[in-house]
């Protein structure tokens, strides 16, 4: 369990900030650049200190403003991936891995390093200089080095963002499987809120040095509480297969329900995530079900009805948790309430798909 | 971009005499003598002599500075405290400082009547017209030089780099020996490079605090001096070496601070 609070005033930005995270259980804090996110990180490892505050994980205090205790960096032993990954540049990557691992013995260090490195499928690079390497090929090795030192905690700042789309896809899925095997507290950090959904067992959408809202994606999605949080969260994922549909265009057979819908967008056969943004989506009566020009239609549940102001976010159940915004006269008129059975439509070319 | 002509062609006269004036003395060293004429005399004992008392005290010289001015910058680079600009314009000092009164302040400080005159008599050191005292004038006027380069060159290091040897479980000791020194490798030989080279040239510091014996405290600057009276070839002779000299150390730093700084080299 990692153990965070901590308020602090920065030229131009204060950060005052609480959350936990049980171990083996991912928290991916999302938010806009300059929200304090990665402060919040550097805070856990002990690179920052805060003015007040009290950092501990598994039951080890690292730090405590009212104690006077501050334990170093070196000693409270986070596996961080660092943004843009510092790998050490006069090191090759076995000896990047190798650098953490001061407890082993000297001569079972670069086996031990290889093996790291192999579980990352890395291990034919283990000669080779950061500089030479690709941008997912770095991200692998600072991953094989944050894992080596057997790290209390892991604390991955933006672990995707300096890679490119195709690369990304793959890179998700790889460690979407790491931190499912983890064993320790993860703090994830991320400017983008479907990385945040896929990666994070829950999501804390930071804006201002503050949270904002904590909850699961599905929630934050369904039940924004401001129209910061409604229009951050922005697209609903659903996960399913893709095939050639009719006229073109691409069709996604989804998971939990036997329905498919259509996009515009190319994509392989195979396993696919499909977003749309809540705005996108027009509410019908599920009479009128086969209305309009749009190409997708899906019967959904309606499951809550949250205000903001003129928009209503409605949280809907379509086999898979889809959010749609409309207009309060519009909730209105559709008599919108949990339990309600409505159709749910939107443009083929508002689904955009991205490959697993 | 493209300029006037007229305009253009003051560019270039300026360039051209700038060019001329400083390099034409430099050339005329080693036109000046037959070549023949100029190794004959720098086989003469009192030239070699000189040259190698250059030689060591540059190195000792260098030897201390690298020892406790790394460090100092290191610490100047990665901390901020009150005081510290104040600080790094003492260290700075030195660099503006005329050598002769460079030479006076040593003598002030460390001569037989200077502040820690006595304490070092007490303790059996000599540094006036010892080759200890050569040592020390050239280290006041060269470490500027130095630590300056080294400062900016820990300065220019990626914090993240250190921050991630931290989270490793490195301590900021090993972080400054296995990270921060590889990585600002280039900025430190090059801040060596000029340094020695303001230390091969000393004259006036050493000349005042140290005197010019020689065999003792004549360098090879101060031998040039002593002998252009007497002995012009072999005072052109002595200073051809030590132009050779300075161009190698000066492009050494260019190509230094350049090329080396890429981090092509894997290994550590």
């Amino acid at each position: 369990m990692l153990e965070f609070e901590a308020s602090t005033a920065f030229p131009g930005f204060d950060l005052d900030l609480k959350l936990e995270v049980a171990a083996g259980q991912c928290l991916a804090l999302a938010g806009p650049s300059g929200a304090g996110k990665s402060t919040v990180l550097r805070i856990a490892a002990g690179l920052v200190r805060p003015d007040r505050g009290r950092v501990s994980c598994g039951g080890q205090v690292w730090y405590d403003s009212g104690r006077a205790r501050d334990l170093a960096p070196e000693r409270r032993r986070c596996g961080y991936v660092f943004q843009d990954y510092a790998l050490f540049p006069h090191m090759n990557a076995w000896r990047n891995v190798a650098y953490g691992l001061r407890e082993v013995p000297r001569r079972r260090r670069r086996a031990l390093a290889v093996e790291l490195l192999d579980r990352f499928e890395m291990a034919d690079f283990a000669d080779a200089s950061p500089e030479t390497l690709s941008g997912g090929e770095r991200q692998r090795v600072a991953l094989a080095r944050a894992m080596g030192g057997g790290p209390e905690a892991l604390l991955l700042d933006e672990p995707l963002s300096a890679l490119d789309a195709r690369t990304r896809a793959r890179a998700a899925r790889e460690l979407s499987e790491l931190l499912r095997s983890a064993e320790v507290p993860t703090l994830l950090v991320t400017h983008d809120f479907a990385e945040a959904a896929r990666l994070g067992d829950r999501v804390a959408v930071v804006d201002g040095g503050r949270i904002v809202q904590l909850g699961s994606a599905t929630d934050l999605a369904s039940k924004p509480c401001s129209s910061f949080v409604a229009d951050f969260t922005g697209a609903a994922v659903l996960t399913g297969n893709a095939g050639t549909g009719p006229l073109g265009l691409t069709s996604v057979l989804l998971d939990g329900c036997r329905a498919a819908i259509s996009s515009t967008d190319t994509a392989q056969p195979g396993r696919v995530a499909a977003s749309v943004y809540p705005w996108e989506i027009t509410l019908l009566p599920e009479t009128e079900r086969s209305r309009g020009s749009a190409q997708n239609h899906l019967v959904a549940e309606v499951v809550s009805v949250t205000s903001l102001g003129a928009r209503v976010r409605v949280g809907l159940d379509v086999g898979q948790p889809l959010s749609a915004e409309v207009t309060r006269v519009a909730a209105v008129e559709l008599r919108l309430e949990p339990g309600r059975r409505v159709v749910a439509t939107w443009k083929a070319s508002a689904t955009r798909i991205m490959e697993f | 971009m493209n300029g006037s002509p007229w305009f253009r062609a003051v560019l270039v006269a300026a360039l051209a005499v700038t060019l001329l004036f400083l390099t034409l003395p430099v050339v005329a060293i080693f036109v000046d003598i037959p070549p023949a004429d100029l190794l004959a005399s720098l086989g003469e004992e009192g030239a070699v002599e000189a040259l190698k008392l250059s030689l060591q005290t540059t190195v000792a010289a260098l030897l201390i500075i690298l020892a406790f001015g790394t460090p100092a910058a290191w610490l100047l680079a990665t901390r901020r405290f009150r005081g510290r600009t104040v600080l790094v314009t003492l260290i700075e000092l030195p660099l503006v400082l005329p050598p002769a009164v460079a030479g006076i302040a040593l003598l002030a400080a460390l001569g037989p009547g200077g502040i820690l005159g006595g304490l070092l008599d007490s303790l059996g050191i000599r540094l006036v017209f010892e080759t200890a005292g050569v040592v020390v004038a050239l280290t006041f006027v060269a470490s500027p030089f130095y630590i300056r380069q080294a400062q900016s060159a820990f300065e220019a290091i990626d914090p993240t780099l250190l921050q991630a040897s931290r989270t490793l479980g490195a301590g900021e000791a090993r972080t400054f020996g296995r990270i921060a020194l590889p990585a600002a490798r280039a900025g430190l030989l090059s801040g060596t490079a000029l340094a020695w080279g303001r230390a091969l040239g000393e004259f006036g510091a050493t000349l005042v605090f140290a005197g010019s014996f020689r065999g003792i405290t004549q360098t090879a600057p101060l031998a040039i001096v002593e002998r252009f009276g007497s002995d012009f070839n072999s005072a052109i002779a002595l200073s051809a070496v030590l132009v050779v000299a300075s161009i190698v150390i000066l492009l050494s730093a260019k190509y230094l601070s350049t090329s080396v700084g890429r981090g092509r080299d894997a290994r550590i």
